[in-house]
């Protein structure tokens, strides 16, 4: 069982969710990320398209939910990232974690979603609505080389 | 020489044109590699670039081996 994994479908929420059942879990926490329709002061975004490196992405994102069970007192965490193309208000990313109590559940879904979008191999493109798009925390570095 | 294969993603697969090229180099480290392939395909500045040799993040130092699989890591977006 991977316990990160990318989708090019829609997420299965409630059998996400039914894989961290426990009899020891008295807490469940979950962070799921949706495609907004604005970012970084622009609005007018209508879709994203989700890029990954697949095999290394699967290697990294499971290093983080194994440094999430080091580090926090959980039962079990699992992280699914969405592939392709999204529209406005689709989730992009779903994390969740069962423990005994929430405090730990809490801790650990930050530390993982927060892990997962600064180390794993995801790029993220927007498309505008004035017919413009462009690769996020990439262009602007682009742009600046050029001007 | 070396021959090896190098994968692309994102913005940097958009701007050279196609996913992966396969290439003999006489680099002798992926950083070396970086600097040729940008001399040709004049990468875009991309600020805190990563890299990968067979699917795990490494060293720019890393010495170049035959059969070698490299990809270069634009800035990431998850979430």
């Amino acid at each position: 069982m991977k316990r990160f994994d990318f989708s090019r479908g829609a997420v299965d929420l409630v059998a996400c969710r039914a894989q961290l059942a426990d009899p020891a879990a008295g807490a469940y926490a979950s962070f799921e990320g949706w495609v907004r329709n604005h970012n970084e002061g622009r609005a007018g975004v209508l879709r994203l398209e989700y890029e990954g490196y697949e095999q290394l992405g699967v290697k990294e994102g499971e290093r983080i939910i194994a440094e999430a069970l080091a580090r926090f007192d959980i039962g079990d965490a699992r992280c699914i990232h969405r592939l392709g193309e999204l529209d406005i208000g689709e989730l992009a990313v779903w994390v969740g974690v069962s423990a005994a109590h929430r405090d730990a559940a809490f801790a650990a879904c930050r530390y993982i979603i927060d892990e997962v979008k600064h180390r794993v191999p995801i790029w993220k493109k927007e498309h505008y609505a004035d017919g413009n798009s462009g690769w996020v925390n990439c262009e602007a570095c682009a742009a600046h080389a050029h001007a | 020489m070396v021959q090896i294969r190098v994968e692309y993603f994102a913005i940097l697969r958009e701007h050279v044109g196609c996913t992966h090229e396969a290439l003999s180099t006489p680099a002798a480290t992926v950083g070396d590699l970086y600097a040729e392939l940008d001399r040709r395909h004049a990468f875009p500045a991309l600020g805190h670039l990563k890299v990968a040799v067979n699917d795990e993040f490494c060293e720019w130092s890393t010495p170049l081996r035959d059969g070698d699989s490299v990809v270069f890591i634009p800035p990431v977006a998850g979430g």
